[in-house]
């Protein structure tokens, strides 16, 4: 019994944090249960599972880049639809009239994103023009010129290289020739098993040198449910045609943005500028390079995530990635980032954006019509931060 | 010795009912709790009519709490107790309908809006209607008789932000006067003023009182609470001490400051050895700059100064002489333009272009306003306190959160800062604690010269002590220590050498041997004589 008791007392302003804490995971479970008995288990096959994330790929991977520009002040970028379609439009263009290869295609995409990203992040970090504006004038730019490199038609993807490195699925000869997609399965285990290995060890490391952590109940629990979660998941995904590929990319994205947020010094100074910009400046950081390094890192994943959008429909088109932006700022504000900046994380906005994607996907199972779904997006948005402002009231937070 | 607590000049705060005609407010049995936390405890309070009384006590002695039951911030229903204002029993719901009796509320942070005028600030929310919308004939002479009424000759038309917060918090009191004030209450107005300033509104608070006004007034500045009061009130943690007459302006001071933290302070000033180096930790020379806006202006002309280590260096002045300004351009050009002379830092000549630089030549600046340019409220004591210095607990720019844990508990421990957790948001935490969290932010950057600006703004009794205990063991580390303050005892009480500053110059050294109070003042004023000349 090694853990204080302090942290357990029942505070109300502590009970109300914590409930707060997990009150959009609790809603996701809620709203995933209701869509599933809506739908009558539809929701629940292993298609609908395995799509689930793989048509959310662009906001998952976008809601990164957009929870650092938000930290920095509440600041959004509207941009990055266009910047999506611009890119993708690229690509298109590229391997279908110019017969590039796949990989040089994304090395070229990956550029031009990069010196988008370079291009807004000097005029809002260097010049401060100020955000919203800069990048609601990136919106109509890019649109614009992704509508002229397309001529204005839809172009098809041929390239299967290209193809292949986005939308396959994991197959290992031998293990995954039958029904089911075992090697899958086998992720699954391995990563829950590993996410137990390391909880041991960062725990024995801690009572090592006299850390104080969270009670072994709450750490252990924490890690069956997830666990099991994702040997759940990663069943269905056996079933089905196995592991997809674009959701190692999406993996690989969330993890390394959520290693930046939350362990490396970089990361911290989007949290300090959005905290306080003065006191940032006065203790030695440079915030015009925080403000440079939000916008470059949220056009290079628009631009990665054009790439994905391209392959996953295999064609683009003048109007393809339209609004996109809207729900990766949905997704930061449901998932509990500050409209005020300052605070928010990977692991919360991730949920906001599963969230916005269940309710989608359970209405179009259910065969609701398209435009409600806008009306209940909109809805979650409102009760989601007013949630969050309302209990920030009572915790005493301004 | 036991104090003679049956001396005549005592009046026990315990009040039977209503019985005393000349009294304007009478507050029985106050009891405030929020959530955790008992901010009031059976408080009793009587404010006889045309007073002036004082409220003294540390931070989070419930003063505030008070005044808020009292205007209706916290509004009837919230709190237990009654209180009569004119013999009739209150009950407020908003502060409007305190308001509406007379009963004016002016908040230590200014209520003001930087880009309206004067007048249009002064009848916000009460405006003159005319015929068709505002009557701004009537809102500009009204606001001129008001403005005329604190001694302020300023157009109506003017801008808040185009005046200066003395001023802005005497605009703040023709506020109080345009909405008819009875009683006015003060929370800690003078926090921003410097002495002349402060010297001023206490004046015209004295004036207000012959006209028959009563004043309620929150301060931690006992010199001008002994000057100003008839009566003084002590709270501590949530209850009224007691209430000391102060009609003949002898109190004590050593008697409140006893009654608000409990204890006898033998010295408020703790001793330290002095140690002073020969060598110059830091030394400015022919510094020089500009104002960042108007870049013809010079907000610090020529100013030359050293500092030993080991030494504690002060620098008084008016506000608006220009030692913020100097501190903050000498930390990397944090402030100004056109930035000229030489900065040498353990007798070597550097370049200090960005806090980044400074801060890596060792350099720290402490701000005087921890809120805005010092903490991030919203994030843990054990964030804020490797800010400056984030490296020390990485490694490869990841962020050892562990040892940033411990980091926290250890400065916690050495500055004995009062907190259930470093994981708390500094946001939480009293004044006193947030100055504390804010030096060890500093102090983890291991710098050798502090430079520190006002150090103990808006911060209790005992933790201004414990602040002057800290910096005396940096001195004794070696480090160099400059202490910009507005409290001319203080600088007194804690500098080895004091430099003057008026108008962006130096006008004065003196060593603290033959400094005092009136030698500091005298140099400043003859200073502006002969700027006149």
């Amino acid at each position: 019994m090694n853990n204080t008791l302090d942290s357990k007392r029942l505070n109300p302003a502590v009970f109300l944090k914590n409930a707060k804490k997990y009150t959009m995971t609790i809603a996701l479970v809620v709203v995933f249960i209701f869509f599933a008995i809506l739908t009558g288990g539809r929701l629940l096959y292993p298609q609908n599972i395995s799509n689930l994330l793989l048509q959310n790929a662009y906001v998952l991977v976008m809601a990164c880049g957009m929870l650092l520009c938000i930290l920095t002040g509440g600041n959004v970028d509207l941009s990055i639809g266009s910047t999506l379609c611009l890119i993708g439009a690229i690509s298109a263009q590229l391997m279908s009239k110019s017969d590039w290869g796949a990989i040089p295609t994304i090395i070229f995409c990956l550029v031009i994103a990069v010196l988008i990203g370079i291009w807004q992040g000097f005029w809002i970090g260097y010049v401060h023009i100020p955000p919203f504006i800069c990048t609601l004038a990136g919106m109509f730019l890019f649109r614009g010129l992704a509508r002229v490199i397309l001529d204005s038609k839809t172009v098809n993807i041929a390239n299967d290289d290209f193809l292949n490195i986005f939308t396959t699925y994991v197959k290992t000869p031998g293990l995954d020739d039958g029904d089911i997609k075992w090697s899958a399965l086998i992720i699954g285990i391995l990563v829950a098993v590993g996410f137990l290995v390391y909880t041991i060890f960062s725990r024995a490391n801690k009572v090592k040198k006299g850390y104080s952590m969270s009670s072994n109940l709450v750490a252990y629990s924490q890690v069956a449910v997830i666990g099991a979660l994702v040997i759940a998941y990663c069943w269905q995904l056996a079933n089905y045609k196995g592991l997809p590929v674009m959701l190692l990319w999406i993996l690989l994205v969330v993890c390394i943005y959520a290693f930046i947020t939350s362990k490396t010094a970089f990361g911290r100074y989007f949290y300090a500028v959005g905290g306080n910009e003065k006191a940032t400046k006065l203790s030695g950081i440079d915030t015009r390079k925080v403000y440079f390094a939000a916008y470059c890192s949220m056009s290079l994943l628009a631009g990665f995530s054009g790439l994905l959008v391209a392959a996953r429909i295999g064609s683009v088109n003048g109007d393809t990635g339209t609004s996109y932006e809207m729900d990766a700022i949905g997704s930061c504000f449901i998932g509990g980032a500050s409209a005020y900046g300052g605070s928010g994380t990977i692991p919360g906005v991730m949920i906001g954006a599963i969230l916005l994607g269940v309710i989608n996907q359970g209405m179009s199972i259910y065969g609701l019509d398209n435009n409600w779904q806008y009306v209940v997006k909109g809805a979650v948005l409102l009760i989601a931060v007013i949630f969050d402002v309302v209990s920030n009231r009572k915790t005493g937070k301004s | 010795m036991s104090t003679t607590i049956a001396s005549s000049n005592i009046i026990k705060v315990k009040q039977e009912g209503v019985n005393l005609a000349d009294s304007i407010l009478v507050m029985e049995n106050i009891t405030k709790l929020f959530p955790g936390v008992r901010a009031l405890d059976d408080v009793n309070l009587s404010v006889e009519r045309g007073e002036i009384h004082a409220l003294v006590g540390e931070n989070g002695a419930g003063k505030s709490t008070l005044m808020n039951v009292l205007s209706g911030t916290h509004p009837y229903g919230s709190y237990e107790g009654k209180f009569m204002y004119n013999g009739k029993e209150c009950k407020f719901h908003n502060v409007r309908e305190s308001e509406k009796l007379g009963i004016v509320i002016i908040h230590q942070e200014l209520a003001l809006i930087p880009e309206l005028s004067i007048g249009e600030n002064m009848f916000l929310g009460n405006e003159r209607r005319g015929l068709f919308g505002i009557n701004w004939n009537e809102t500009y002479s009204q606001a001129a008789k008001h403005l005329s009424n604190v001694g302020l000759k300023d157009s109506p038309l003017t801008l808040i932000k185009d005046i200066g917060t003395g001023k802005q918090q005497l605009v703040e009191i023709a506020k109080a006067l345009s909405k008819n004030v009875k009683l006015l209450i003060l929370d800690e107005p003078t926090s921003s003023l410097n002495e002349e300033d402060s010297r001023m509104l206490l004046d015209m608070l004295i004036e207000f009182k012959k006209q028959g006004m009563t004043s309620i007034l929150i301060s931690h500045k006992i010199s001008e609470v002994a000057y100003v009061a008839d009566k003084i009130t002590i709270m501590r943690d949530g209850a009224t001490i007691e209430t000391l007459d102060n009609s003949d302006h002898q109190v004590d001071e050593d008697r409140i400051i006893k009654g608000m933290v409990g204890r006898e302070l033998t010295d408020r000033y703790p001793a330290r050895e002095h140690n002073i180096s020969e060598e110059n930790g830091l030394e400015v020379q022919n510094w020089t700059v500009h104002h960042p806006v108007y870049t013809e202006k010079r907000v610090v002309n020529n100013v030359s100064f050293h500092v030993r280590k080991g030494e504690i260096v002060g620098f008084s002045g008016l506000q608006g002489a220009g030692r913020t300004e100097l501190a903050m351009s000498v930390f990397g050009k944090s402030y100004g333009a056109n930035i000229s002379g030489t900065v040498i830092v353990n007798g070597n000549p550097v370049k200090l272009s960005t806090a980044r630089d400074a801060i890596e030549n060792g350099i720290a600046y402490v701000t005087e306003d921890r809120k805005d340019n010092g903490l991030v409220l919203g994030d843990s004591i054990a964030k804020n306190n490797t800010m400056a210095r984030l490296e020390k607990v990485c490694s490869y720019g990841i962020i050892d959160i562990n040892r940033e844990n411990q980091v926290a508990e250890e400065y916690k421990d050495k500055l004995s800062t009062k907190t259930p957790s470093v994981q708390q948001n500094v946001g939480n935490l009293s004044g006193g604690n947030q100055q504390k969290v804010l030096l060890s932010k500093w102090m983890f950057a291991d710098p050798e010269i502090l430079l520190l600006d006002e150090p103990t703004r808006g911060i209790d009794v005992g933790a201004k002590y414990e602040i002057y205990s800290i910096m005396n063991k940096l001195v004794e580390e070696g480090k160099s220590v400059v202490m910009i303050s507005s409290e001319l005892p203080e600088l007194l009480g804690m500098c080895d050498r004091i430099y003057v500053m008026n108008e962006g110059e130096i006008v004065a050294e003196l060593k603290a041997e033959e400094a005092t109070q009136e030698k500091i003042m005298g140099a400043i004023l003859r200073s502006d004589k002969s700027h006149i000349a």
